[in-house]
């Protein structure tokens, strides 16, 4: 076992792990941030995606030690942002199981590409799987917030 | 209130989107102990010894349980064992079990334990299991303990067959002109729900059970651990939270017996068991496979006069629910189509592969693929367009099922109306293949579904409704909300009966077998049929009680007052009125007397009037209504790669009042997504040893963001005459004719006959060589 600090949506948490336990691990038994969900534990179905410094990442792929000096953030630190409403505008789940790590992987791709093209999307959005939608409400919901991001920066030119 | 119809939110939304809805994994198990499944590397083997010194040397492990002492169990045929005993009969099926205090541990002894086998000849197909000289999957088959109607045949590899005798056969191939024969064959698969299936037990010192599970089927947990275990039926809770996704695999019981099992060995303290994701899809049950042959008689003008139908359904090494697909099979053999006369044997096959839970559509998309493929090659026999053969012969009000079942306006769909509604939205008229160039076309495929549910026939489905002070309802049912939203369903049901702004209902996600009322099963899609009846009559109980005890304080009859609007008022003078905040937890006078109390409602439906299959003919009356429908894939198809990519994919389904416009749209196109997954790529893939060797989501692939194409949704609306507010099942729908849809398409496509699942280029490849195909060629 080994106690080391982990920042986890903007408060740093102690906390005592093994020292291969993984970050999905820590922060579902250790944290209680269960959030992030075990889906396959090997990097195929995205539902346990957190942010790691702004990029997403795969929780059940990397070490909890690697997330040490790191800054964490998990669903539960997502609070009323514009995907979260977009996904329930647009019915974008429906078991919600996979919703977590859908969201944390968008929330990612918005930040770095607000003007993100249908390349990028996939690009993203393929490392997740959703076995009830048809996907195509969640492309409305991305597609709906690129647009938002689009007026936004229009508008902004604008009152320059 | 116009609330049917509307796209309400989802009650349980901001949940879903916050991460704090919580699935059975995600309660805390610090105060439990952790099980691992060992399982068998062999399809087919005599177990010769356990040797489980090494791993009970393990720090932390509490118990090591392997499959000697415990009763056998199945829904219909009592054929399997909690644990293997003697011999395994499927890859991956549970030998042994291990308790111990922390996961790490319990996989570290599992590891350990020593197994010894003698490998046995494997039975690959259910046509290979009827072979004379097979091997048997279960010698003892006779002995075993089952329902009373189900007919497995001992000394066979048969579990269960279901005939279907309708008409006359010798009159139907005298009528007909033109006749074709084709054959199918697909393979096991998995349901792939992104939450493995997780169950915790716990048995209390004074004998109670309390399970927690991620399941569809918590009230059939309860009753089996009942029949299986013998203890008392009140002594056992069950309680199954948020559910992530489920698609039938999650209405068999298995796990929970495992974990049951599991606590009974250490003394009853609470012990976890969540699957791994290949466990998931080997060691739980998974989607049934099938041999199938269909031939079709018509005459020359298109009118079928003959069909006969042979159904092997790959059941897999138990008959759990396989036993019942392949009767639901046999209820709709002939798809949608009215047919005088039908000869059917549906068999459920032992075989040794991962055995069959239900998967969404219940037979149905994989009969569907046969017969739907066969009506294709009709069509080209006959020269007929392909729309207008299956229009000829659309079912309707007047005919009757493969089980003579005399159909009317209520309790059938208009499948004609979905055809016609399909052609305008692909454009049929356009033509079936155009030409893009560059070696690619684009290729419509088409098909026509039904389905009825076949549920037990006493299935029923109850609904408690109670007040908050403020005037509110909580909502309180048995459906599991494993994703189809039914519970926001419900709360429309409800909010527009009793006139109410939706806001003010409650709804309780949570399912508890001790303090909900019992809903069978979330299957067959009867959640909004089944429980939003009972929500009806639960609704109708709180109005009289709201009149009843208003009619004292307004000095009027209940029969002159109206509820609604958040009020009871006097109908000729709504002035005269009481706020239902004020009566819903009883009236208080101003002087301090008090009448009435808080207002439970209450209601209950149960299906009614339908019946066993007669064993010889299969008449009778096995499930209530028929939803249908006309689906369609386009596809853009590269005729030297044989690759192709899915377009577009379309459903005209009648799936009568749409309660809630976004919600029924998901569902359809979620469905129509696993349906194109299922005919396209999913596959167990089986080595010689009977081994599947792609348990992994890298390796069974289901389709990713990028890959789907473009849906197209539309309702044709034959209302239920008895559902609330004239609904019909839709969960289902959606998946079931689009594996046949594709197979079409692409059959035409590739100019090849394209028969078995899944139509990967490869498959369309092979078939291409037996035919003489060369890369020469083009």
């Amino acid at each position: 076992m080994i106690t080391a600090r982990l920042t986890v949506n903007g408060e740093q948490r102690e906390v005592a792990f093994r020292p291969s336990a993984t970050l999905l691990f820590v922060l579902r038994e250790k944290l209680g941030l269960t959030g992030a969900k075990p889906g396959c534990l090997n990097g195929d179905c995205g539902a346990c995606t957190v942010n790691v410094n702004g990029t997403a990442m795969k929780s059940c792929l990397m070490l909890a030690v690697e997330g040490l000096n790191q800054t964490i953030l998990t669903i539960e630190g997502l609070k009323d942002s514009p995907v979260q409403h977009a996904f329930i505008e647009h019915f974008a789940f429906q078991c919600g199981y996979c919703t977590p790590g859908f969201i944390m992987n968008i929330n990612s791709l918005l930040k770095k590409y607000p003007e993100a093209d249908d390349y990028t999307i996939k690009e993203f959005l393929s490392s997740n799987i959703c076995r009830c939608t048809g996907y195509q409400e969640i492309e409305k919901a991305v597609k709906s917030l690129l647009k938002m991001n689009r007026e936004d920066r229009a508008g902004l030119q604008q009152d320059v | 209130m116009g609330l049917i119809g509307k796209s309400v939110l989802r009650k349980e939304a901001w949940e879903k989107v916050t991460g704090t809805a919580r699935y059975t994994a995600d309660y805390p198990a610090t105060d439990s102990l952790h099980a691992k499944i060992v399982v068998s590397p062999y399809a087919h083997a005599v177990i010769k010894g356990i040797q489980t010194s090494k791993a009970k040397e393990v720090f932390g492990v509490r118990a090591i349980i392997t499959g000697e002492q415990f009763p056998l169990t199945g829904e219909e045929i009592r054929d399997r064992p909690v644990l293997a005993k003697d011999k395994v009969r499927h890859y991956g099926e549970a030998v042994a079990l291990v308790v111990a205090d922390t996961p790490q541990q319990a996989k570290r002894a599992a590891e350990l334990i020593e197994v010894e086998y003698e490998p046995l000849p494997v039975v690959h197909s259910p046509t290979a299991a009827l072979m004379p000289n097979s091997p048997l999957v279960h010698e003892q088959l006779g002995r075993y303990k089952r329902e009373e109607r189900v007919y497995p045949e001992p000394g066979t590899n048969v579990a269960n067959r279901t005939k279907i005798r309708k008409g006359s056969m010798e009159r139907g191939w005298n009528l007909a002109e033109v006749t074709v024969e084709e054959r199918f064959s697909f393979s096991p698969s998995d349901h792939a729900a992104m939450e493995t299936r997780c169950s915790t037990a716990e048995i209390l010192p004074d004998g109670k059970v309390y399970i927690m599970t991620s399941s569809q089927a918590p009230f059939m947990a309860k009753r089996l651990i009942n029949e299986y275990f013998g203890v008392d039926i009140g002594k056992i809770v069950v309680e199954t939270p948020f559910v992530g996704g489920a698609y039938g695999g999650k209405a068999s019981i298995q796990l929970e017996l495992l974990a049951f099992i599991a606590s009974m060995a250490v003394g009853g303290r609470k012990v976890r068991l969540l699957n791994i994701r290949e466990q998931d899809m080997l060691t739980s049950p998974c989607h049934i496979g099938l041999d199938a042959t269909v031939k079709l008689g018509s005459t020359r003008d298109g009118k079928i006069q003959a069909a006969e139908l042979l159904f092997l359904f790959d059941g897999g090494a138990y008959s759990d629910k396989g036993a019942d697909l392949s009767r639901a099979a046999a209820v709709d053999c002939t798809g949608p189509y009215g047919i005088e006369n039908v000869w059917c044997d549906s068999l459920c096959v032992y075989t040794n592969h991962p055995y069959a839970a239900p998967f969404r559509g219940f037979s149905h998309s994989e009969l569907l693929f046969a017969v739907e493929r066969t009506m294709d090659v009709l069509a080209d026999k006959l020269g007929m367009d392909r729309l207008q053969l299956r229009y000829i012969n659309a079912i309707r009000p007047g005919d009757t099922t493969p089980t003579q079942v005399k159909l009317n306006n209520s309790n059938v769909g208009n499948l004609p109306g979905c055809i016609d509604r399909l052609k305008q939205m692909i454009n049929w008229e356009e033509g079936m293949i155009q030409d893009l160039g560059n070696g690619k076309i684009r290729v419509k495929g088409v098909s026509c579904i039904w389905k009825t549910s076949t549920i037990e026939s006493d299935a029923g489905s109850g609904v408690i409704l109670t007040f908050n002070r403020d005037g509110s309802i909580n909502l309180i049912s048995g459906v599991i909300e494993i994703g189809t939203g039914t519970k926001t369903v419900l709360a429309q049901i409800l909010a527009e009966t009793l006139k109410m702004d939706i806001r003010m209902v409650h709804v309780q996600m949570k399912v508890n077998t001790q303090s909900t009322p019992e809903h069978w099963k979330t299957v067959a899609s009867r959640g909004t049929f089944m429980a939003g009846r009972a929500v009806l009559a639960a609704a109708e109980d709180v109005i009289k009680q709201l009149k009843s005890t208003a009619s004292c304080v307004l000095r009027a009859q209940p029969d002159d007052l109206e509820v609604g609007y958040g009020k009871i008022f006097l109908r000729d003078e709504p002035d005269i009125h009481l706020d239902i905040k004020d009566v819903a937890y009883g009236y208080v006078y101003s002087n301090g007397n008090a009448i009435g109390g808080q207002i439970i409602g209450r209601g209950h439906y149960n299906l009614r009037r339908l019946t066993y299959m007669d064993k010889e003919t299969g008449a009778g009356k096995p499930g209530p209504e028929w939803s249908v429908g006309a689906q369609a894939v386009e596809i853009e198809f590269d005729k030297k790669h044989l690759t192709y990519r899915i377009v577009r994919a379309f459903s005209a389904v009648d799936i009568g009042t749409v309660l809630n416009e976004k919600a029924a749209r998901g569902q359809v196109m979620g469905a129509m997504s696993m349906g194109l997954a299922f005919g396209g790529r999913e596959t167990f893939v089986f080595d010689k040893w009977g081994r599947v060797l792609n348990p992994q989501l890298r390796t069974y692939r289901p389709l990713r963001y990028g890959e789907h194409p473009e849906y197209h949704v539309s309702f044709v609306v034959t209302p239920q005459l008895d559902a609330a507010y004239g609904a019909r099942g839709a969960g289902e729908h959606g998946l079931m004719g689009m594996p046949a849809a594709l197979g079409n398409a692409l059959s035409l496509a590739a100019g090849v006959k394209l028969n078995e699942l899944p139509l990967i280029p490869e498959q369309i490849w092979k078939m291409k060589q037996k035919e003489g195909y060369s890369h020469a060629d083009l």
